[in-house]
């Protein structure tokens, strides 16, 4: 972290010779700078012998502790060998409690399972219940544009179990229902387009409806059920079991720590999985024309270019954010709002998932209005 | 010897809808002191201490710690207060999600910046503390109740707070794991002077740790005092802890 020359100043030690005198407390909460200080002089001290010498030391902790139990470790790597001496009674009390482990076990076998976790202010009452709605949408928001620039406190490799979790698994349930209702919608408006011999205008009809409308709800409806159960499950789990108690009292913030990662997950997600099911959901119109409209995939697909509008590919894109902040959303709201008890998660999921398709398809006529 | 007052609760009242589950409760805790909360199940133990944990809202002027009313703890002095704070919880509350070392680790990685072989050292070092280096790799679902216990243990003390809750460390525990869990609460508070709160039933551990007892009675604190004057306490219910939990005659009602 800090790259500065050994200068016989730390705020842990004075160099005397060969000796290194620790002075005041080494806890917590200084051991890693004290670790830098140190590493610095290793490096740049030229000597080969050194001694530390603990006499000036008022109080460690077992992070101090351990410190100076790895030292000679340390010092070892830059070919120094180092003694450690006076330890106080106190200071060596402390040392022989926390001592480091010296067979680590190894690990086993293949690690499994990944999870995810939750907060909360809640109430009874209609206006708390939307107060609570919507405290937990500024939380969001702010953490989740926060936390861009912020790596410190994101969990290692969480964005992407996330992104895998809600996006990627779904992929193949998301393109192979897009697929089955573009044959279906293009099977039910071939009998009229016959009628009016507009048969070739089902490529114009199935592409602005899968790109614009079906595509992303379609989605959203699949992921609602999907992720938008087990965010809900989770989140009222950890609640249940105290785990959320827990990150608060380790001082972490629960909707960042468990949400912000979902957020992230399924807002990178969500437009691809969108645009790969509307492309089968053409694919499923292309089919029901060639089967019932004599309309063969060449002609669709030259087709096709004229009735792809720009427009309708940003429409499907915009609303499949909406559809993942509101289906991430919904799924912490009710995970959060639990009772106890394993049937209040159960009550939990349920609410969630209906209250996240209702309000994808309320967003959906808002943003269709906006876009139309 | 005047001991600061480390906690400081003065008539918490706290209802659950309908259900009264404190009526008054008013008791304090000194620095450095074994505390031990005794109540029949139910009796509203867990309530207390995450009321002291401000997981729940309470009013001014009823919860003080470290000198300060935890009401007025405002968002930046909130890290400050936790970091002070170790607690365990009662099902022992490892996220699911994570390795036993990984939870063990999950406070080092974000609150401080040890480089990662040192907090694997430390993590190392404190499940040893609670013989259970061996399930570094494991889940949480993979461990045994009494395991898991331990794991949160480790959980809770890797700060090295001034201060630890815990509820219910020992239940379940077999007598061996017991005795050391008993052994190390002693470590911390005489080694590391920490201030220890602690829930517990068994009776042959408050015998072992407790400087002082609290007991938890219909919603107020029955009993306030050192284990000598508990044990010659002679309100009947807590007697009858005492008697029943060493095997003594059973107290019928
Ligand atoms: N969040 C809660 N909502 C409703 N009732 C609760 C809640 N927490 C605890 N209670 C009730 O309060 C009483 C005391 O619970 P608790 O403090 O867990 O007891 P214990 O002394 O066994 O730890 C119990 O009757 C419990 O059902
Ligand atoms: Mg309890």
């Amino acid at each position: 972290m800090r790259k500065k020359k050994w200068t016989n100043k730390s705020n842990h030690f004075t160099l005397d010779g060969n000796v290194v005198r620790l002075k005041k407390n080494l806890t917590i909460h200084n051991t890693a700078e004290f670790l830098n200080d140190i590493e610095l002089l290793f490096r740049k001290s030229g000597e080969s012998d050194l001694s530390v010498d603990l006499s000036g030391l008022d109080n460690i902790d077992s992070a101090g502790a351990l410190a100076i139990h790895r030292l000679p470790e340390n010092a070892g790597r830059y070919n120094i060998s180092l003694k450690i001496e006076n330890a106080g009674k106190d200071i060596e009390n402390k040392l022989s409690l926390f001592s480091p482990v010296k067979q680590k076990t190894e690990q086993s076998h293949t690690k499994e399972g990944i999870l995810y976790l939750l907060g909360d202010r809640a109430g009874h009452f209609l206006a708390e219940y939307v107060a609570s709605f919507f405290y937990l949408v500024s939380d969001i928001l702010f953490w989740s544009v926060r936390d861009l620039f912020n790596r410190k406190q994101r969990r290692k490799g969480e964005f992407v179990n996330q992104a895998i979790s809600i996006g990627v698994n779904a992929l193949p349930i998301v393109m192979a229902m897009a697929f089955i209702i573009g044959l279906v919608l293009a099977l039910q408006s071939s009998s009229q387009l016959r009628n009016f011999g507009a048969n070739v205008y089902i490529v114009d009809l199935t592409v602005i409806a899968m790109m614009a409308e079906m595509g992303p709800l379609i989605t959203a409806i699949m992921v609602a059920g999907r992720s938008g159960s087990s965010i809900a499950a989770e989140i009222a789990t950890m609640k249940v079991t105290s785990e959320i108690d827990a990150l608060r009292t380790m001082g972490l913030n629960p909707v960042r720590f468990v949400v912000i990662p979902k957020i992230y997950g399924s807002l990178v997600t969500l437009p691809f999985l969108t645009i790969l099911a509307s492309v089968a959901g053409i694919f499923g119109g292309a089919v029901a024309a060639n089967l019932y409209l004599d309309i063969t995939p060449e002609i669709f697909f030259n087709r096709m270019p004229e009735a792809l509008y720009q427009k309708d590919i940003l429409t499907g894109i915009i609303k499949s954010i909406a559809f993942a902040f509101i289906i991430v959303i919904t799924g912490a709201f009710f995970g959060f709002r639990v009772k106890e008890g394993a049937e209040g998660v159960g009550r939990s999921t349920t609410s969630a998932v209906v209250a996240a398709i209702t309000l994808v398809i309320i967003a959906d006529l808002i943003l269709g209005l906006i876009f139309y | 010897m005047n001991k600061e007052k480390i906690i400081e609760v003065k008539g918490l009242k706290v209802s659950f809808g309908e259900k009264e589950v404190l009526k008054n409760v008013t008791f304090s805790i000194e620095e450095g002191d074994v505390t031990v909360i005794l109540g029949g199940s139910g009796s509203g133990k867990s309530t207390i201490m995450k009321h002291m944990l401000g997981l729940y809202p309470v009013t001014p002027n009823t919860i003080s710690i470290f000198g300060q009313d935890i009401v007025t703890i405002d968002e930046e002095q909130e890290l400050k207060f936790y970091l002070k704070l170790g607690v365990f919880y009662q099902n022992g509350a490892l996220l699911n999600s994570l390795t036993v070392g990984d939870n063990v680790a999950l406070p080092l990685e974000q609150h401080t910046n040890l480089p990662a072989d040192a907090i694997e050292d430390l993590v190392r070092t404190k499940l040893n503390l609670v013989n259970l280096e061996d399930a570094y790799y494991l889940y949480p679902s993979q461990l045994s109740g009494g395991m898991l216990k331990r794991a949160a243990l480790a959980r809770a003390i890797i700060m090295d707070p001034p201060l630890l809750f815990c509820d219910e460390p020992g239940a379940g525990l077999d007598p061996v794991s017991l005795a050391n869990l008993d052994e190390l609460i002693l470590k911390l508070r005489d080694q590391l002077g920490m201030t220890i709160l602690m829930v517990t039933h068994e009776v042959t551990s408050i015998l072992r740790v407790a400087d002082k007892v609290l007991f938890v009675d219909n919603g107020v604190i029955a009993f306030e005092g050192t284990l000598t004057e508990a044990r010659q306490s002679e309100i009947e219910s807590l007697k009858d802890f005492f008697t029943v939990g060493t095997g003594g005659k059973k107290v019928t009602h």
